[in-house]
């Protein structure tokens, strides 16, 4: 209510001093709905067409599996036949007959622990070979190799040496992300512009001020994208793994539905497979593009 | 009296396998404190690498630098270099980028405010204060080239060097470039080592111009004394005599006796 008298005042406030035609702007607010309005229309565009795609498949799928004799159960049995599993995910009744919080939670665990080793290990190991001749030539040959073994060949290996399924299971998250890690941190450091280089020599920076000032935000972008690669991989190796070790996850959760019968488990567990390692994924973006201020690909 | 700053007898080759090239032959040339000089030769004549050499970002192959009669051969920040393409990093803000290299310089002479209030100072003196928080992607190229100016004068180099630092701006945004630059010349006094391939620029700026012959095994040519009073006007400067004179030998020298030979 006060704001009109306010502003005629500043304006005939002017209008004296100047002496001269002053046009008052009155700011043009759209006003809240529109902007609501808006929002919501781009979140449509974006929201929208997947969930009718979403839809559409549901049909098919329940048509398809509706039919007596059918192998799968179709949407609608999956929901009636997982409504406790989906409502109570954390009940816990001892040994592995737990909610599927628990489980998912205990294969959370497992890839924080082997990812974040991975990482740690793998810009240190990619730097190395990116920054060193020698050691690129030593090491890259080798990499080269061991990259290429499937993550579930290692698993007998790791429970021979850690004689744990528990450990084991880290470690094969840990040499399946390592390698997109050490190659794409390899790649931003050898890539890092001869004037960064430069500028850090005429500075006389340090070699440790040089490699936190200017080799980790140089390869900022490389380093972020290896890190995207690893996360996903490790998501893929846990549940292949969990299987195998057995205890409590989402992996072995899976196997046990099987080894039951349960088939709608299975589609459930799936379901909550794929939106966890999404969600990895966009974290990983996420904190990339806040790290190297958008510059980094997504 | 000492040179200030003395190349000596530089010869500089480059081998890779068993071919050898060799880029630069016997350059010897003193410089006095304060002094304003221009090398300038046709592309591939070798002056980016004297260049290098004096900043100690390549090493002669013999020969060597005397700063002061005391011989330099590893980068550091009392040759500051304003790079062609500015080279600023891109993560860091045009404040943190001037800071990064007064924290070194001035990390034990000066308190944390002192080096705050230096790398503000000599955004001033560039005319960027007010982008100080800007990322280098934000602002216009001749923008970055000032930023890059106040970096380097932010590390109180005892010789500043340029190369071709307005090679990469606009003829509008290089005019108004130059013209700061010698403004920042005659406030401040630097000893100025400015490559180029810009005929009045080497005129209107420096006090000398050394011009190069081509490559291989480029030598220096002829040195030529600019002797224009300071603060020299672009404007005034169009009809004068003696800079026209000036301009008449750099190019005579480019252009008839020591034509690029364009590589077959």
């Amino acid at each position: 209510m006060n704001m009109p008298v306010m502003k005629t005042e500043a304006a005939t406030a002017v209008l004296a001093t100047n002496a001269a035609p002053v046009v008052t702007m009155t700011p043009k607010r759209p006003p809240r709905a529109d902007k609501y309005l808006k929002m919501a229309k781009e979140t449509a565009v974006r929201v929208v067409p997947p969930l009718i795609v979403l839809a559409f498949l549901m049909l098919v799928w329940e048509l398809v599996c509706r039919r007596a004799g059918s192998t799968l159960p179709p949407p609608s049995r999956v929901y009636t036949e997982t409504r406790e599993l989906i409502f109570h995910p954390f009940f816990d009744n001892g040994g592995i007959d737990k909610g599927l919080f628990w489980h998912l939670s205990a294969s959370l665990q497992r890839v924080a622990f082997g990812y974040s080793l991975a990482a740690v290990v793998g810009i240190g190991l990619g730097t190395l070979v990116g920054q060193s001749v020698w050691a690129m030539r030593g090491l890259d040959p080798i990499f080269q190799v061991l990259r290429t073994i499937p993550p579930l060949a290692w698993l007998p290996l790791s429970l021979a040496a850690f004689r744990d399924g528990h450990p084991s299971a880290i470690f094969v998250i840990f040499i399946t992300s390592i390698w997109p890690i050490i190659i794409n941190t390899a790649v931003g450091i050898r890539n890092i512009p001869q004037d960064y280089r430069n500028v850090a020599a005429v500075v006389q920076l340090s070699p440790l001020e040089f490699f936190w000032k200017i080799m980790i935000p140089a390869a900022a972008p490389y380093i972020f994208t290896g890190l995207r690669i690893g996360i996903g991989l490790s998501w893929l190796a846990i549940v292949a793994a969990e299987m195998l070790i057995g205890g409590v996850g989402i992996g072995f959760f899976i196997w046990d539905a099987w080894n039951s019968s349960h088939i709608s488990e299975i589609i459930l567990a799936l379901f909550y497979v794929g939106i966890i390692g999404f969600v990895l994924d966009r974290l990983i973006a996420g904190l990339a593009r806040i790290v190297t201020h958008g510059t980094a690909l997504n | 009296m000492q040179p200030y700053l003395k190349l000596d007898h530089i010869d500089k080759t480059f081998t890779r396998g068993n071919a050898s090239t060799e880029v630069l032959k016997d350059i010897n040339l003193t410089i006095e404190r304060g002094e304003y000089v221009s090398i300038i030769g046709h592309s591939g004549c070798g002056k980016s690498t004297l260049l290098n050499i004096v900043a100690g970002l390549t090493s002669a192959t013999t020969g060597g630098v005397l700063l002061e009669n005391r011989e330099v051969n590893s980068p550091g920040p009392d040759r500051a270099v304003v790079f062609q393409n500015h080279s600023l990093l891109p993560w860091l803000t045009v404040y943190e980028n001037v800071k990064l290299g007064v924290d070194k310089v001035f990390a034990s002479s000066k308190s944390r405010s002192e080096r705050d209030a230096w790398v503000m100072h000599n955004l001033n003196l560039v005319q960027m204060a007010h982008a100080k928080d800007k990322r280098p992607s934000e602002i216009s190229g001749g923008m970055k080239q000032r930023v890059g100016i106040a970096r380097a004068l932010a590390m109180e180099p005892k010789v500043l060097l340029l190369d071709e630092p307005f090679g990469a701006l606009d003829a509008l945004t290089r005019a108004h470039l130059q013209d700061s630059v010698m403004a920042l010349h005659q406030k401040l006094g630097n000893t100025i080592l400015m490559i180029t391939h810009d005929v009045d620029e080497a005129v209107l700026l420096s006090d000398r111009i050394v011009m190069m012959t081509n490559g291989p095994s480029a030598r220096i040519g002829e040195i030529l004394d600019v002797p224009l009073a300071r603060p020299r006007k672009r404007l005034e400067l169009a009809t004068n005599a003696v800079y026209l004179k000036c301009r008449q030998r750099v190019l005579e020298f480019l252009y008839e006796r020591h034509r690029f030979v364009e590589a077959a």
